[in-house]
């Protein structure tokens, strides 16, 4: 079997400490949490840091707590968790429309929503999901921490705004009254990437779509953030005419690749199918968040 | 570096590299041959073993990793001469034919039934839905978990009828 | 005779569950592989083992400038590096294929495919092993490729085997079947002739255990044992003994426990024999073991068969004759293995299950920049593609004429009546009530009602599908002066030994991957003798302990060694007589034979079972003149032709019509495989084809990029279904015995996968109302076809 090349295996036991080393070993490291999108990189020797600073102690780091009209995630919150979490489920079914869908059982045991994003893999469903949801990045560092909205965090495919020397702590999404949110994902076959997947997050106020977040993963990295549709639907009543509107801008927005997945044809008309399909199921859940509940 | 990992309710201290993967360190070093590997990307799910009692792909987790942390693997699994229910299942069902699969998913099947005893077919397609089988077309998997889920609630029922 | 059954329900009470001979009966290997204890190439460790890692092409084609093993061989773990100067100097460096070519085992000249062997290396562990390959320095220059089967005879091709003398082209073959001016003839006079090109892509067996080998040379007495992963051990060590001039008695290669062959583990490939060569040049044993994307990328693929059809009807719909061009894809080495005489394998039953008139089709083979083999996954010597191409082409011709598809292949199916049925191509069909099967698949699944259900779903603009398929297999090759490997006549051996207590050893010339044979040639044993299967051992897999014989592909187990087993048996059943009739002094005439016994005809209280006659036979019992002591018996099986399994299979799928996603929503599947020995086994063999099928339908695919790049080296990319794709499948059967067959049997190992590809396809088609779209039918494919009416074949 494939197998990765030497390195300096690190385990920190607090936050502190693993700041610490990634200070000290700079470039060369790389956090281990779950380990299920880096390792069989290094595996393949697509690649190959010298440190691997491993994380999955700090229990400090998996958590799901609501506070300050938040939700604050760990980083090191397994994908598992999210799934089973009903607090989750209750504020953001679009989580656990995703989280049903990333992955496999046994992945998403290790797996961890840090992970995901740091990955920054632009077929990745969470970065899409935490687009949506307008989510804010907790980076924590030597100096202190930061927080960073979505659109910043995600600086391009594999780039994220966690410097050298930092990490991602926490994911905070905000709890709004009359929201719906849904993901719609194609995929080959279970466990597999995106083809193409949309993530819709809306509040009903007074009949009209407010907060929108639409986050399109695997269609280019201009669709991460498809800011085009939010803008479309932004203070608008939802329709059926509006919906096939924002299927068309989320199509036009996009820049997908033909690749083994699909043409790229295809996978401009899933980014506006899925799109409609999240949208309308977005709008369905904030008009009766008890069903939503229910469902998720 | 030095390990000491706990395997079957057992440690084992080794002197490893970090880079040992797990999958390999119970193969080549403990000899616990029934632990599988079959991709090089956590596809296959062959290599499934329990850590603290939920499935996990051993061959994308380091052994150091699994430090401090209890593993099971399917020699662990029968209580000496007395095979697990699922295992019995395997064998009434027809659940595994080369057997190439079947420790990873005999796992994965009793974690499932450790915190659901009555699943339906359908979630235990979805459990075993990371692992790979090409010779069974899963059907008489998932009747073996099942077969093992109904033969456990009638031991619980029966030990409850005598207590 | 046919039978028709009902499906198989739970299993019986407990009596029927151990039957003394053919019957629903769990498997004797299970206890060992639910606890762990199967024991597979990779679980092998000898003292002082070292471990081997190939180095492999990244071009699909290029010239060896020169190799530097020197910062290998200065890595502190590594014991050897060897590359194909260290070969060419033991006169290894190529090595004889199945169907007469050569390969490579580590390329000297020029690499050939991408992923092909270059160096290999010995270290002390398996890391270092990775690690040294990465420090081998390969300049290579690269050659323009030939990816696309289609350009392979542009005269401005590049030579690909420009090592064999002589050659300017990349033609490997022209082969025809079938009477071309009698087809000519029919098509003239048809009302309706329907073309249609189809590919059946590059797919891949990709067993769950890849393939490996430990070699252990003996440098004292010369012996080398080889643990292996392979389906046929003694053809292989005969194959060794040719290739490296090694003294065949002092080979033995045991294929131990196999992680699933599906044809994977026919051939020999340069890791083995490196493997070897390893263990001679170090002295101690060498464990190789490929990984996933070395698998997928370098060992036996199946099918790419690029195929014309045409069928001709009457505008009523009765089928006339049917003619296909097909141009075979055998990538860089001529490797298939089939019989040799038979370079399409067994495509000739391309005319399917139907009574036409006349039937023609030529084959032509080349070789391109891509992996070798072709000839793997179930396939029975290309019987698969056969299957499909005329399966399609009947839904094609439904389409045209506005038939049902069900009600057009009842119209031409073959009668009872017809059999033996000599078809169109020289083969003769050994028995089979085809409408019985075909009528009970419909019955199943309730088959008119699903045609309401599909015209109310299209109203509300659903997109369901229903599709058939009704295959013809021809399996369990030879007979031997027709067919042979390399030279080897297909025929096998089995050994029967019945111990003093009654107790019993068979011993196999095939090797099981997982069907199951310990239990089912016990059973077989079982049901000629008498003795309890639990009583009887199955030996197979090893060379030292074994008859010769072909080994395990093309169905041809049960057909072959299941008919050996049975003979051999009754050798021994003969022999008992004798020795029952000398121990209750009377002529073994006045014997009769009731299961387990010999009896005096016509006072059964005169008996001896066959366990006292065993002990007798090992006793001091006085026997008859010419009659050897103790109860055994050998025997070599010779089929006198092939076998005949059919069935009918129905698929039920959805189309999401906005993004093309297909959902298998049911699978109904009759064979036929004549007598069942283990119905329980059989029922597993077809649910494990049956995915295989789905998942070639839909999803598995071998594609490469224009400069023969492999972009399916991993099982992100190599798609394999999980149990979220697969239905619940239900199974029917029909039992119509094979008349030449010892038992009955005909067969059923790859029936489905056989068979179940074309049903798929029909559906997913009959729900978009598009003529034809090559697979993998992946929701973009599907989509497009949806979109444009045809979708290009897939690269």
């Amino acid at each position: 079997m494939q197998v990765p090349a030497s390195f300096e295996y690190q385990r920190a036991q607090s936050v502190e400490e693993a700041l610490e080393l990634l200070g000290r070993f700079g470039e060369e490291a790389r956090v281990l949490a779950g380990g299920h999108s880096l390792l069989p990189m290094m595996k393949l020797r697509l690649a190959g840091p010298e440190v691997l600073v491993d994380i999955n102690d700090l229990t400090e780091l998996d958590h799901i707590d609501e506070t300050g009209g938040e939700l604050r995630v760990g980083a090191l919150t397994r994908h598992r968790t999210l799934l089973e979490s009903p607090l989750v489920g209750r504020h953001f079914p679009i989580i656990h429309d995703a989280e049903r869908v990333i992955a496999d059982p046994p992945v998403r045991n290790r797996g961890t929503i840090g992970g995901s994003l740091c990955q920054a893999d632009p077929s990745e469903d969470l970065s899409a999901v935490c687009a949506a949801l307008h989510a804010v990045a907790v980076i924590r560092g030597a100096d202190g921490e930061r927080g960073v909205a979505m659109a910043d965090f995600h600086r391009g495919p594999y780039e994220t705004a966690v410097g050298a020397g930092e990490m991602l702590t926490e994911v905070r999404f905000p709890v709004r009254p009359g929201s719906g949110s849904a993901y719609e994902k194609l995929e080959r076959k279970a466990g597999d990437w995106a083809v193409a997947a949309a993530g819709v997050a809306l509040c009903l106020e007074d009949g009209r779509m407010t907060h929108v977040g639409v986050g399109l993963a695997a269609v280019g990295a201009g669709g991460l953030h498809a800011e085009a549709v939010q803008e479309l639907l932004e203070g608008r009543e939802p329709s059926p005419e509006l919906f096939e509107e924002a299927g068309r801008v989320a199509s036009a927005s996009c820049s997908p690749v033909t690749d083994s997945r699909g043409p790229a044809d295809y996978k401009r008309h899933l980014a506006g199918e899925l799109t409609k399909r999240a949208l309308r199921r977005a709008v369905a859940r904030a008009a009766a968040p008890a069903a939503a509940v229910k469902e998720g | 570096m030095r390990i000491t990992v706990n395997v079957n309710g057992e440690d084992h201290t080794r002197e490893v590299e970090a880079r040992h993967l797990l999958v390999r360190f119970l193969r080549d070093d403990l000899e616990l041959t029934g632990t599988h590997w079959g991709c090089d990307t956590s596809n296959c799910g062959t290599c499934v073993v329990l850590m603290d009692g939920e499935p996990v792909k051993s061959c994308t987790v380091l052994a150091a990793m699994a430090e401090g942390h209890e593993t099971r693997t399917v020699e662990g699994l029968a209580d000496g001469d007395r095979l697990d229910p699922v295992q019995q299942g395997f064998i009434e069902e027809h659940g595994l034919q080369c057997g190439f699969c079947t420790p990873g998913m005999m796992l994965s099947g009793r974690a499932l039934l450790d915190r659901n005893p009555d699943p339906s077919e359908d979630e235990v397609r979805e459990a075993i839905s990371g692992q790979l089988c090409r010779c069974t077309g899963y059907l008489n998997i998932v009747k073996a978990i099942r077969w093992a889920a109904a033969h456990e609630s009638a031991g619980r029922e029966e030990a409850g009828s005598q207590a | 005779m046919t039978t028709v059954e009902e499906p198989a329900g739970p299993a019986g009470p407990a009596a029927e569950e151990r039957p003394i001979g053919f019957g629903r009966m769990k498997r004797k290997e299970d206890p060992r592989f639910v606890r762990g204890k199967g024991r597979y190439v990779d679980d092998v460790k000898l003292p002082g083992m070292l471990h081997g890692a190939v180095l492999r092409s990244p071009f699909a084609h290029a010239r060896i400038v020169s190799i530097d093993t020197s910062a290998a061989e200065a890595h502190p773990k590594v014991k050897a590096v060897i590359t194909g100067e260290t070969l060419a100097g033991l006169g290894l460096a190529w090595m004889p294929t199945l169907s007469m070519d050569t390969q490579a085992v580590l390329a000297t000249d020029k690499v050939r495919f991408q992923g092909q062997e270059v160096a290999f290396v010995v270290a002390e562990d398996h890391y270092a092993a990775r690690d040294a390959i990465e420090l081998i320095d390969v300049d290579y220059e690269p050659l323009d490729p030939v990816v696309d089967a289609r350009r392979a005879l542009d005269p401005a091709a590049p030579v690909i085997r420009d090592d064999l003398e002589g050659r300017t082209d990349n033609h490997i073959f022209d082969w025809e079947a079938g009477d071309r001016a009698a087809t000519e003839e029919v098509f003239s006079r048809a009302d309706v002739v329907v073309e249609q090109t189809m590919l059946y892509p590059r797919v891949h067996p990709a067993p769950l255990e890849t393939c490996g080998a430990v070699a252990s040379m003996d440098p004292v007495d010369g012996k080398l044992t080889l643990w292996t992963t392979t389906q046929a051990p003694h053809a292989h060590r005969t194959l060794y003994a040719m290739v490296a001039g090694l003294p065949e008695h002092k080979i033995r290669v045991i294929s131990p426990d196999i992680g699933g062959g599906f044809g994977n583990k026919v051939g020999i490939y340069p890791g083995y024999v490196c493997a070897v060569v390893g263990s001679i040049v170090t002295g101690k044993p060498v464990k190789w073991v490929e990984d996933r994307s070395e698998n997928l990328m370098s060992t036996s693929f199946a099918r790419d068969y690029h195929m014309n059809g045409q069928i001709a009807a009457t505008r009523d719909g009765r089928i006339l004759g049917v003619r296909v061009k097909v141009l075979a894809d055998h990538g860089a080495f001529n490797s298939t293995a089939q019989p040799t005489k038979y370079p399409a394998g067994f495509f000739h039953i391309f005319t399917g299950s139907y009574d036409i008139e006349a039937a023609h089709c030529e084959v032509t083979g080349v070789y391109t920049n891509k992996a070798p083999g072709g000839v793997a996954y179930a396939c029975s010597f290309r019987v698969t593609e056969a299957v499909y191409l005329i399966e399609r082409m009947v839904d094609c011709l439904a389409a045209e004429l506005g038939a049902d598809p069900a009600d057009l292949r009842m119209r031409n199916l073959l009668q009872p009546e017809q059999f033996p049925y000599q078809n169109k191509t020289g083969w003769e069909y050994d028995s089979g009530d085809y409408p019985a099967c075909l009528r009970k698949a419909m019955d199943l699944a309730g088959y008119e009602e699903l045609r309401r259900e599909q015209a109310e779903k299209r109203e509300r603009g659903e997109l369901m599908g229903i599709g058939l398929s009704f295959f013809t297999e021809t399996v369990g090759a030879g007979p031997r002066k027709h067919m042979d490997i390399l030279g080897l006549g297909m025929a096998d051996g089995c050994e029967l030994r019945v111990h003093p207590t009654g107790k019993a050893v068979v011993r196999l010339s095939v090797q099981t991957q997982g069907q199951g044979h310990e239990t089912t040639f016990a059973q077989i044993v079982a049901e000629e003798l008498g003795i309890p299967p639990e009583d009887i051992d199955v030996v197979h897999g090893d060379t030292d302990q074994t008859p010769f014989g072909l080994g395990t592909y093309g169905s041809r187990s049960t057909p072959v060694s299941g008919a050996a087993a049975a003979l051999v048996a009754r050798k021994v059943r003969d022999k008992a007589r004798i020795i029952a009739g000398a121990m209750l002094e009377v002529s073994p005439d006045d014997l009769e034979w009731t299961k387990g016994r010999w009896s005096v005809k016509g006072d059964p209280a005169m008996t001896r079972t066959i366990q006292e006659i065993a002990l007798a036979a090992h006793g001091a019992l006085e026997l008859p003149e010419g009659v050897e002591g103790h109860l055994e018996a050998t025997t070599v099986y010779n089929p006198p032709n092939l076998t005949y399994p059919f069935g009918a299979y129905i698929c039920v799928v959805d189309v999401d019509p906005g993004t093309g996603a297909v959902k298998v929503r049911r699978f109904i599947a009759v064979d036929d495989c004549g007598t069942r020995i283990n119905p329980m086994i059989i029922e597993g063999q077809v649910h494990g084809g049956l995915a295989d099928g789905v998942g070639m339908a839909l999803m598995e695919f071998i594609g490469f990029d224009e400069d023969g790049n492999c972009l399916s080296g991993s099982f992100m990319d190599y798609l394999l279904p999980t149990a979220l794709e697969v239905p619940a499948w239900e199974l029917g059967h029909t039992v119509t015995p094979s008349p030449h067959h010892p038992i009955g049997a005909k067969g059923i190992g790859e029936s489905a996968t056989v068979g179940s590809p074309p049903a798929v396809v029909n559906a997913v088609l009959d729900a978009i109302g598009v003529r034809h779209a090559d697979m993998p039918l992946t929701p973009g494919r599907v989509w497009q076809a949806m979109r444009h009416g045809q979708v290009e074949a897939p690269q």
